[in-house]
């Protein structure tokens, strides 16, 4: 007893120790990546022809007034010292103020990140949803009329300029037909009126029981979400496809189906079981890919996501913002990206 | 008739009599079974008819894509002269999309020379080297990878000015990262073998081994990477011509196009909708190429 | 197509009605008490009065602020009426004005309004020195002085410039936002780190107007609701709410399905489609706005006097008004908008290839010439500007078009480094001197003057005179002889200078046919919301 007690306690021991120093790595490479994320954006800031100083005080401004503002951002002082000061903040929770709106930019983001959430996440949902279990009957009846058609829906996704999609379906869905609701999240009479708690409005209005508010929001998201999840639709179908074409060559399909196993048992309780992980960390990189904004679609629904409030920074010199959005995707797809890989390590045999 | 005959079967012997042949031979097999793919040969077809297109453009096109005439503004499909309507000046669409195929054409080449090399070169050498060149150049790629894509490209216009050259390289920026990755886990398993082995005893230096060895072999999975990318690329370069960061005016850029014509999306539907149409054609070709290539070239269908 | 959209529409909507009977909401009217308006409000950076200087900023001041002297929206040709001041009197030396504040007027707070809040707000204007300090600070005011020129007694303030300035210039300044009077107590209350309260009036409001700011939610919505003890009475719309819509037909569906009042952002084609439209009413005002192209005379061809007339003859001013203008832009050709005092409708140049090619070749322009030029990515701009070219292109000179977002455009043209910039001007406040100080008036041409907030000095333009006319102009008090001056400014102006005046903007705004008394305060005010009814 005591002997086994020991063995299981050293075996533990064993496999913690590995583990543990993964995670140590992992979260080394992770601060190096993010460290070298925010300088590059940094740089890119300081290098652009667009004059932040301009940008706060606008053409009108006196010379004085100019001068003013350049030195209370701290433009005087060397580009490395400004990027440590800024740095310092940073490691302390603070990500300055935005110089456009007047407004802390953890603020903005806490606003804006959820608008890109929802969407990212409903749109994800359908891909997953739909794209699975194309991909998983194409690779079964490979060849068959129903693979050539997964296989043009997945093409025509990966084809599709999303932009145009987008204005298309509005002039139609919305402008035409009137089934869906405009551009933005809310129609204006139900602005304001359920709290927000998430900053999701479908689960804000969920939560408050304002079925009406849910409708409205739900009518505003559905077709951009639909856009988004009909590319990662097309991504999800053909790499599950491939996962599972892979599967169903192997000796153990072959043994099974000799062994007399019904063919749904083959599919779904072996062959699909084993891509699981594969497919995990697929949903995940599409869903990472979504998360950091798809600008375009988040400009053509005025949809008031990160991808749009990044972009909007950007142009107007607001370095604050763009930093502080820069850092929140980086880290949200580095942490996708670990992740996944994670779940390989844990999960997958052929890595151990 | 005979002479082909036996031309083929040169090209279909199981006996190579030189390393040229072989090749030769493996690459006629190859077509064969891209041939036999409708689906991309319809692909190629259109790209055939694209850079035609684009060579022959003030062949074809029925007016200057640049002439304006404020009195025949936003004439809609069909009518007279002009068969896909005319834009906010007066100019041709049909002609502005014939000439715009040279644009489009002009940045994926560009592209796909600058991103595939660039990644290949960072990949290999860090999968070779290994060591802290690998665990450097691997942390600069992550950097790059955890990018907002559009953003980065964004960013890169920005701060360089707008123009065609510029989103050129905004594009190959944000390309590379994962072309780099593939390439230094091809080296990872090519450095291990026997073969590569043999040729360091033989006292190869590292730069001979890299570029004789190493990249002819990562070269046709790259080639289908690529060809899958393409479609990529172009809603890339529309995208940014449609954020005004592209080809500037009075360029016939496709994405700058639909940009310009979104404003009259409820009267006038069309102006948006010709070059959408446009760059969807062209990037479903290319998908359909890459797709049937990687059929011939990439065994394991689909593997990354 | 129309039939079904809307009952297809009024099927949604009439499901989302059976699901939300808690929600107070009509089906294709906005509450009879709310005005709702689409506007692109992305260029409010601060509500702080002293601070704010942008379009949709100005419209949110307008209705929260009260100020000295003010215009009057449903009889904007009055000019300037009192308001917080009751009167004032001028000084024999012409350089004091003495206002009596009007009784028993209050801030939102409650508190009242006395001519101590006057001073603060006047002084902390010029000691903030923000942006649009210099409509105030071109009358000598600084931080040092402004204990002595800015005087509060009792309930009357002084004003003390340091010139004999025209009246009617000082009052005028003091209608434009800067001019508006805060709430010393609950400012001061709010002071962070001797900001004046700066900080927290970026966000929030302390005024006495008509209506005081609900929330502020940037490229959103801006919602401000009545004040019942405004002085006037109470307003009818009690709540007005401005939403960000980027897109004209975004805006145009809204307001063709009732979901808004009024749409302030549609392009001539939305414009057109819209007047089809049941129970949609398009009002026109003229604003300030001009559009204009201009020459840097660094450049060695197009600083030649030949070249500069030549550009004049170059624009399609006829089609491009009646094309993709249409409706939105009226020809003019001289720097002081229509309805300014002192403007001229004059405008004797045509679009002419050929007598430009003729003054082209006096001026010995090298054949294939390239030059830049510099535009705001804003499509009516991009248009004007490929119609330029275009017809350069005519008289073989290759002009290219580089395209920026406003700030880094600007940036080159501060500094001085286009050959061509085309963009518009909208005057500071509704004096003459607004126009005539930037286009007309650069003392001093040298780039180490940096007057970048000078037109012509941007150009390179030392005026050849002008400088010392404008400045006589200001100082003019006779309202008639100050008229003629400028008409002789101007006239000596479109010859000479190398600006090329093109339009001047008329506002079309859609309104649903029920609401009245809408002005978005033509070219010498912003919008304002009080006199509205519906």
């Amino acid at each position: 007893m005591a002997l086994t007690e020991n063995t299981r306690e050293r075996r533990v021991r064993a496999s913690l120790a590995p583990w543990l120093k993964g995670v140590l790595v992992a979260l080394g490479s992770v601060s190096i990546t993010m460290l070298g994320l925010l300088f590059v954006t940094f740089v890119i800031g300081r290098v652009m022809p667009i004059d932040p100083v301009l940008a706060i005080v606008g053409e009108r401004a006196s010379q004085s007034t100019y001068d003013a503002v350049y030195e209370q951002l701290g433009l005087d002082k060397p580009l490395l010292v400004q990027f440590l000061y800024y740095l310092w903040d940073v490691l302390h929770g603070d990500f300055g103020m935005s110089l456009l709106n007047a407004r802390p930019v953890s603020e903005d983001i806490a606003r804006v990140f959820p608008a890109t959430l929802e969407l990212a996440t409903l749109g994800t949902l359908i891909g997953v949803l739909l794209g699975v279990p194309l991909g998983v009957i194409a690779a079964v009846r490979r060849g068959s009329w129903i693979d050539q058609i997964a296989r043009v829906v997945a093409l025509v996704g990966y084809s599709m300029p999303i932009f145009w999609l987008g204005l298309m379906g509005l002039l139609v869905f919305y402008g035409v037909l009137g089934w869906v609701g405009g551009p933005g999240r809310l129609d204006i009479f139900y602005q304001d009126i359920v709290p927000s708690r998430t900053g999701m409005i479908l689960i804000d209005s969920a939560i408050a029981g304002d079925w009406g508010v849910f409708r409205n929001a739900f009518s505003h998201i559905i077709l951009p979400a639909t856009l988004l999840g009909y590319y990662s639709l097309a991504y999800i179908s053909r790499m599950t496809r491939s996962f599972m074409l892979e599967q169903m060559s192997a000796e153990y399909v072959t043994t099974a189906r000799v062994k007399g196993m019904s063919e749904r048992q083959v599919i779904w309780g072996h062959a699909f079981r084993n891509i699981r992980v594969q497919l995990i960390t697929v949903i995940a990189l599409s869903y990472a890919n979504l998360l950091e904004g798809s600008v375009l679609t988040e400009i053509i629904f005025s949809w008031p996501g990160i991808g749009s409030y990044i972009t909007t920074a950007l142009l107007s010199a607001d370095m604050n913002a763009v930093l502080g959005g820069t850092v929140v995707v980086g880290l949200i797809f580095i942490c996708l990206n670990l992740f996944s890989d994670l779940l390989y390590r844990v999960f997958d045999p052929r890595s151990k | 008739m005979s002479e082909t005959l036996t031309l083929r079967q040169w090209l279909l012997t199981d006996e190579p009599t030189s390393r040229r042949h072989a090749r030769l031979a493996s690459l006629y097999k190859g077509w064969l079974t891209l041939r036999g793919n409708t689906m991309a040969m319809f692909g190629l077809g259109i790209l055939v008819a694209l850079v035609l297109m684009a060579l022959f453009a003030p062949l074809i096109a029925p007016h200057d894509p640049y002439v304006q005439n404020l009195g025949n503004r936003l004439q809609p499909l069909g009518s007279p002269g002009h068969p896909f309507g005319t834009d906010s000046l007066g100019r041709d669409i049909l002609s502005r999309l014939i000439y715009g195929s040279r644009i489009t054409l002009y940045i994926v080449t560009l592209v796909a020379l600058i991103a595939p090399v660039a990644g290949l070169l960072v990949g290999t050498v860090a999968g070779y080297v290994g060591g802290w060149v690998d665990v450097i150049l691997m942390r600069v790629t992550d950097i790059f990878l955890a990018f907002p894509r559009l953003v980065l490209a964004l960013a890169f216009v920005a701060a360089l000015g707008a123009g065609i050259e510029n989103a050129v390289l905004a594009i190959s920026l944000t390309a590379w990262p994962p072309y780099a990755r593939m390439a230094r886990a091809e080296t990872l398993t090519i450095r291990a073998s026997d073969y590569i082995s043999a040729v360091r005893l033989q006292g190869a230096s590292p730069v001979r081994i890299i570029t004789r060895h190493i990249w002819p072999l990562c070269i046709s999975s790259l080639i289908v990477r690529v060809t899958l990318d393409m479609a990529g690329i172009i809603l890339a370069a529309a995208g940014l011509g449609f954020l005004g960061l592209g080809a500037q005016p009075p360029s016939p850029e496709w994405g700058a196009m639909i940009s310009e014509g979104r404003r009259f999306i409820l009267d006038h539907w069309w102006v948006a909708t010709m070059p959408g149409l446009a760059i969807f054609t062209v990037s479903l070709a290319f998908n359909l190429l890459g797709d049937g290539l990687r059929d011939v070239l990439d065994p394991k269908e689909g593997s990354q | 197509m129309n039939a079904l959209n809307r009952l297809l529409s009024t099927a949604v909507l009439g499901a989302a009605v059976v699901m939300t009977a808690p929600v107070p909401m009509a089906q294709a009217e906005t509450p009879p008490n709310m005005l709702v308006i689409a506007n692109r409000i992305d260029d409010i950076t601060t509500l702080d009065p002293a601070e704010s200087f942008e379009f949709a900023g100005s419209d949110v001041s307008r209705n929260v602020y009260m100020k000295l002297v003010n215009f009057d929206p449903t009889d904007l040709k009055a000019g300037y009426q009192p308001e917080i001041a009751e009167s004032w009197t001028v000084s024999e030396d012409k350089r004091s004005i003495t206002f009596t504040i009007r009784e028993g007027l209050k801030f939102h707070s409650g508190n009242p309004v006395r001519a101590e809040d006057v001073e603060f707000s006047l002084r902390r204007a010029v000691i903030l020195n923000k942006t649009p300090a210099f409509i105030l600070t071109q009358f000598g005011f600084t931080a040092e002085n402004v204990a002595e020129t800015i005087k509060a007694d009792g309930n009357t303030v002084t004003i003390t410039t340091d010139k004999p300035y025209a009246t009617s210039f000082v009052l005028n300044c003091l209608t434009a936002t800067i001019g508006g009077i805060v709430d010393k107590e609950v400012v001061m209350a709010n002071e962070q780190d001797g900001d004046m309260g700066n900080t927290w009036l970026k966000t929030n409001t302390a005024g006495s107007g008509a209506y005081s700011l609900v929330s502020w939610k940037p490229n959103e919505s801006v919602t401000i609701q009545s004040n019942p003890d405004y002085y006037r009475g109470a307003p009818a719309m009690e709540r007005v709410i401005v939403r960000h819509v980027q897109e004209s037909a975004s805006q145009r569906l809204l307001l063709e399905r009732g979901d808004i009042d009024i749409a302030r952002n549609l392009n001539p084609e939305d414009i057109a489609g819209v007047r089809s439209a049941e129970g949609v009413k398009v009002e026109e005002e003229l604003k300030g706005r001009l559009m204009y192209v201009s020459l840097s005379q660094k450049h060695p061809e197009l600083s030649k006097p030949q070249v500069r007339q030549a550009f004049k003859y170059l624009i399609d001013y006829e089609g491009m008004k009646n094309s993709f203008l249409s409706g939105q832009y009226t020809i003019h050709q001289n720097f002081l908008p229509q309805t300014y005092l002192g403007a001229s409708d004059a405008a004797p140049f045509t679009y002419d290839v050929e007598k430009a090619k003729a003054l082209l070749a006096e001026a010995g322009i090298p054949e294939g010439m390239e030059i830049e030029v510099g535009v705001r990515e804003a499509q009516e701009r991009i248009e004007i500007a490929q119609s330029l070219q275009n017809a350069l292109g005519q008289v073989g000179i290759k002009m290219n078009i580089t395209i920026g977002t406003a700030k880094q455009i600007l940036g080159r043209y501060r500094a001085r480094e286009l050959d061509v910039y085309l963009g518009a001007w909208g005057p500071d406040y509704p004096d003459p001197h607004t126009n005539a100080g930037t286009f007309a008036y650069n003392p001093d041409n040298s780039d180490a003057a940096q007057a970048t907030g000078l037109l012509a000095w941007r150009n390179s333009w030392d005026t050849g005179g002008l400088t010392e006319k404008t400045a006589a102009a200001v100082i003019e008090n006779d309202r008639d002889i100050r008229a003629k001056m400028y008409d002789e400014i101007q006239a000596e102006f479109r010859e000479t200078s190398p600006f090329v005046i093109m339009f001047q903007q008329i506002e079309q705004s859609a309104q649903r046919d029920n609401v009245m008394n809408f002005s978005t305060g033509q070219a010498i005010t912003s919008a304002s919301y009080w006199q509205v009814t519906k």
